[in-house]
């Protein structure tokens, strides 16, 4: 112990720790779908760059040199002349600076009365672009929607997230709250196992984070690319032995708003670097 | 009709449970054949959660407890115990059930069926960890 203070704790790893003991006192979830409004078992949310190291935090606050960059200016671009020469592209229904996607990932996953489906912002573009532009939906993680998904993203951020999960919402974010308490894989263990309970501690060289959605699309120095909230979703399933779904799959836009719920209060930090 | 089954069921878990404490082979675990499961990626993989003072390894994890005095606070059959699986001690844990292949939900398709050790694995373990004291 007294080691551990001659070698200077830093006021970060301090928080950390505290967050840590503070994550094991709190209750489990239950994971119980009802219409009585939820209750959120993480005393305090945190978005994941709080987690990560000094540089890559720096990485992600200059706007200059965070790779995601690259891909919101690509989004720009596609936005501007997505659709072929007779079709709209995205500015000419929504305006030529992107501005008024202002505040719109802060509210997504957003239940669509139309479709009655429960859309994230990938879902809404790609319905955008078979409706109106008459085009063939993107690939889920391929470089134009992640362009244009981080582009959007981009627009709201330092916006505070609040998601409406009332009415028919409720029924997707049930199902949502009940993935994420629910054990699966060989390795039988919930994501609240390794993103509630053991927030702050170590699995080997990985330091858990809550496991918040706020900075997605997101550039991870493990994959050297930009990669969306579903890419990672797979990635904890496959941790855990457990057959994951397609990027995409309504499973994970479900869970996708039981996190943003989840989330609420934290800052939009998209493009974010991490670990 | 319900309660009567809820009854057979706990005879059932009181069964099993108590019978998983034996010896699940008849070959004696190995101690060295268990430190190689006990550190390699596809098979135990312990250090992803625990650490241990008597392995030079970096990056050990810290999700569950020190181990590196456990030989000394556990015998072997509660250590293969809390191996085989740890939710029938602490229904609420975060250690994987390493011989367990029921009762599983979205087991990824290369895995269905196989429990993350095998039975010899389990006692090549338990025959490991049993070692780990300090000094
Ligand atoms: C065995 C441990 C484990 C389990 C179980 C697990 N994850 Fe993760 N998760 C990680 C690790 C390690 C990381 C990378 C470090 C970090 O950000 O926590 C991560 C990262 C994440 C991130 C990215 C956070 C960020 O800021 O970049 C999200 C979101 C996430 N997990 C959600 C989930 C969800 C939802 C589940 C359940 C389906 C789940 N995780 C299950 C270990 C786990
Ligand atoms: C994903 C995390 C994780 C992995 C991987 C893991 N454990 Fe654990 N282990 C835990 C946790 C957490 C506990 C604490 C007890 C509890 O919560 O039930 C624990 C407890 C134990 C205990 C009891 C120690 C005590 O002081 O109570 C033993 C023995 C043990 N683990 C051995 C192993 C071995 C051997 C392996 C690999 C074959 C392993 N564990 C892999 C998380 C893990």
């Amino acid at each position: 112990m007294s080691s551990n203070r001659s070698c200077g704790i830093t006021a970060h790893s301090l928080m950390l720790a505290l967050l840590a003991v503070a994550a094991a006192c709190e209750m489990p979830g239950t994971g119980v779908a009802s219409e009585s409004e939820p209750t959120r078992t993480l005393t305090q949310a945190l978005s994941g760059y709080e987690f990560q190291a000094e540089d890559t935090q720096a990485l992600q606050d200059d706007p200059f040199a965070n790779p995601g960059m690259l891909w919101v200016d690509q989004g720009q671009e596609l936005w501007r002349d997505a659709g072929s020469a007779d079709e709209p592209s995205c500015s000419s229904c929504h305006g030529e600076s992107g501005d008024s996607m202002r505040g719109v990932a802060a509210r997504y996953p957003a239940y669509d009365a139309e479709t009655q489906s429960l859309l994230n912002i990938e879902g809404r573009i790609n319905h955008c672009r078979e409706k109106h532009q008459q085009q063939s939906p993107y690939a889920y993680e391929s470089a134009e929607l992640l362009a244009l998904s981080a582009f959007v993203a981009h627009q709201s951020r330092g916006m505070p997230i609040d998601v409406f999960i009332d009415g028919p919402a409720r029924t997707f974010f049930d199902s949502g709250q009940s993935y994420f308490y629910e054990r699966r894989g060989q390795m039988n263990l919930a994501c609240h196992h390794c993103h509630e309970r053991n927030v702050g501690r170590m699995l080997r060289g990985d330091r858990l984070s809550q496991g918040q959605p706020t900075g997605y699309p997101a550039y991870r120095l493990e994959w050297q690319t930009l990669g969306s909230l579903h890419r990672r979703l797979r990635f904890c399933n496959v941790g855990v032995r457990a057959e994951p779904f397609s990027a995409g799959a309504p499973e994970y836009v479900n869970l996708e708003l039981f996190l943003t719920w989840r989330a609420r209060g934290l800052k939009v930090d998209a493009p974010a670097v991490r670990r | 009709m319900a309660t009567r089954f809820r009854e057979c069921a706990l005879l059932l878990l009181l069964f099993t449970h108590a019978h998983a404490a034996a010896p699940l082979t008849e070959v004696p675990g190995d101690a060295e054949r268990g430190r190689v499961a006990f550190l390699d990626r596809d098979a135990g993989h312990c250090l992803l959660c625990h650490q241990v003072a008597q392995v030079d390894e970096p990056f050990q994890g810290n999700l569950g407890p020190d181990l590196s005095d456990v030989g000394s606070r556990f015998s072997a059959v509660e250590l293969r115990e809390r191996l085989i699986d740890p939710t029938l001690i602490n229904p609420e844990t975060a250690m994987p059930a390493y011989y367990r292949t029921t009762g599983l939900r979205q087991v990824g398709t290369a895995y269905v069926g196989r429990p993350i050790l095998n039975a010899q694995q389990i006692e090549d373990v338990v025959a490991f960890i049993s070692t780990l004291k300090k000094p």
